[in-house]
């Protein structure tokens, strides 16, 4: 302290290059912000001008036309898609939402250790590696690509996610609930399925429907499982057209036409993706399992 | 485990009396209920799903070690030094796709790192409680974007800005590096490395918001009391004790990265070269997996493929779980959300 004398408290005197840095800085992050959200809009901007300008009937009626032929579009690989995703969440869903049950209610051991971080890996897996495998076991067994092959890789996707956000879910609802029902002598599996799991139902659907969202815009594990077709397909061992594999193809094409017809398929994949996962919460919200959580 | 009495409650005291001609009839459900079967059933049907995670590891790495022993006894660790992949005279090198990966994502990772840890400081530190919410729901938007979608993009919109402004713009500026030189095509392992950066930079945001939030509030408000400025609380105070968990947090877009195949298969341009610049079309692990592996003839070269698939599997396992435990060193086993 210089004055002990009543001097008038000083102001504290911050340097300019002090100033300076945290001026620079805040830039710097707000400059951040705005680079980041740059492609993201750009993303948008040109999937709606691109994708709207692009979409027609023809191209959500018919098949596709032959190379280099103006025309055609994707509605076998809408299908496909949808064939396919039907496919791995029948495969995917149960089996993810069991393993979570299992974590949250009996996992509190080894075993349900081991559970748990195997799922954190397999989340990181890449999903290409995970195609090899289905390859492996279904289309070499089958021996020709099929729905089915591609519906087994989206399925082994789903389950780790399904598992972990389950389990969290299942975890918030409180004891007391569980121990009411196993005090009016309600049996375990009972309590476990029309006690916690019917509270969480909601969080468990948005923990369905994040994994459903993640598969729904895969390609690389298709390449060589389900493989596209050119036509219509509802057999599920044979190769089947899927909307994602269909934009890959058509946007590494030469053809303008086909450019044009893979702005419009990114552009229905993105909507598909997005009223599915609306429709599942609109239903959860108000339909038949409407006033359970 | 609940008690065992639970199961069959002993009702005392008088009974309810049933009128003439009226039977007690209880549902299959009370009766199985009444079991303890039903809860054994009950029980192994969920351990068994709990089971199915473990089994498909193992079959991954079943399938993936089985297939690709012709490749490995035919080439040994000569495989991944070997730089000619000639699938016409069976001769297998994995070496340009190593080093197309390793590049790519190292790449993303110089772009990724200072913006997307800027976008978690600026979320946490800086903006108004307004925005906090849809900025992160925005940045976390681009995280559910269907990676081919990312690479149609790429191709229509990113390659021709590329090749028409910034390649002839750092050739002139930074050409004598080495880095950037060569005709500027657009498409090449910059390009591959700019997509990967906007692919991963949601996922290193938002961890650095989530290790940000758990700084306790504390610390920044003893670095303010001395005086610090607000950029200094954030260096001094929040960014040095969180910084194991956004080290973390790129490890696991580093992660992804590796993996990702689809945008970068689009624009990376497929030829098994190793090229100082990064102007020059590169290959990576994953996108000749996409390419070839459907239509691999012979037993070597799926083989060779499937190597290569076992190799990027090993890798991201390692970074996968060297990520997960930093990120929960620092936010001590709260669940960290992250889609990798």
């Amino acid at each position: 302290m210089p004055d002990s004398k009543a001097a008038p408290p000083q102001k504290l005197e911050i340097s300019l290059w002090r100033k300076l840095t945290n001026h620079l800085a805040t830039a710097f992050a707000v400059s951040t912000v705005i680079i980041v959200l740059a492609p993201l809009v750009a993303i948008f901007a040109y999937l709606v001008i691109k994708g709207v300008g692009s979409l027609n009937l023809a191209f959500l009626t018919q098949t596709p036309k032959p190379p280099g032929e103006i025309g055609g579009g994707m509605a076998n690989a809408i299908a496909g898609s949808v064939l396919i995703l039907t496919i791995g969440s029948l495969l995917g869903v149960p089996l993810g939402i069991g393993a979570g049950i299992y974590l949250a209610e009996f996992g509190q051991n080894r075993f349900g250790n081991a559970v748990r971080f195997v799922s954190d890996v397999l989340n990181g897996v890449p999903s290409i590696v995970i195609g090899i495998v289905a390859y492996a076991i279904v289309v070499l067994r089958q021996k020709h690509f099929s729905a089915l092959a591609g519906g087994t890789a989206l399925a082994i996707m789903m389950i780790p996610t399904i598992t972990r956000t389950t389990e969290e879910m299942l975890l918030l609802v409180p004891n007391t609930l569980r121990e009411a029902a196993y005090g009016l002598g309600v049996p375990r599996w009972r309590t476990t399925l029309s006690i916690v799991l019917r509270t969480a139902t909601s969080g468990v659907i948005t923990g369905v429907m994040l994994a459903f969202a993640r598969v729904a815009g895969e390609t690389a594990p298709l390449l060589f499982t389900a493989f596209g077709n050119q036509f219509w397909n509802w057999r599920l061992d044979q190769p089947t057209a899927a909307l994602p594999l269909q934009i890959f193809t058509y946007a590494i094409s030469p053809y303008d036409d086909w450019h044009r017809q893979a702005w419009a398929g990114a552009l229905v994949l993105i909507i598909l993706i997005v009223s599915a996962v609306a429709a599942v919460r609109y239903v959860v919200r108000r339909g038949t399992l409407g006033g359970v959580a | 485990m609940a008690n065992r009495a639970l199961y069959r409650p002993q009702m005392t005291g008088p009974q309810p009396v049933l009128k003439d001609g009226v039977k007690r009839r209880e549902s299959l459900l009370v009766r199985a209920s009444d079991g303890v079967l039903a809860d054994r059933l009950f029980s192994w049907i969920i351990f068994g799903c709990a089971l199915i995670v473990l089994v498909i590891l193992a079959l991954i790495v079943w399938q993936l070690v089985g297939r690709s022993q012709l490749s490995w006894h035919a080439f040994g660790w000569k495989f991944f030094w070997g730089q000619d992949w000639d699938p016409v005279n069976d001769h297998y090198g994995a070496l340009p796709f190593v080093y197309g990966t390793i590049v790519s994502s190292v790449l993303a990772l110089v772009i990724a790192i200072p913006l997307s840890v800027g976008v978690g400081v600026f979320t946490t530190e800086m903006c108004p409680k307004w925005l906090r919410g849809p900025l992160s729901f925005t940045t976390e938007l681009l995280a559910a974007i269907p990676s081919v979608i990312y690479g149609l993009w790429a191709i229509f919109v990113l390659v021709p800005i590329l090749r028409s402004y910034v390649q002839p713009f750092l050739a002139k500026t930074l050409g004598w590096t080495g880095l950037f030189e060569g005709p500027p095509y657009g498409i090449g392992m910059l390009a591959a490395g700019i997509i990967l950066a906007i692919m991963i930079i949601p996922i290193i945001s938002s961890i650095t918001r989530e290790v940000l939030a758990v700084v306790p509030q504390h610390q920044r408000e003893a670095a303010l009391a001395l005086g610090a400025t607000r950029w200094e609380m954030i260096w001094l105070a929040v960014l040095r004790n969180a910084r194991a968990g956004i080290v973390g947090g790129i490890i696991l877009g580093l992660g992804r990265a590796l993996g990702e195949t689809m945008a970068v298969t689009m624009v990376i341009g497929n030829r098994p070269e190793i090229a100082k610049s990064l102007f020059a079309p590169g290959y990576t692990m994953a996108s000749v997996l996409a390419n070839e592996f459907s239509e691999a003839a012979g037993d070597l070269y799926l083989s060779a493929l499937i190597e290569i698939g076992l190799a990027l599997f090993l890798v991201t396992i390692i970074v996968n779980a060297l990520a997960r435990f930093l990120v929960w060193s620092v936010t001590r086993g709260q669940p960290v959300r992250a889609r990798a």
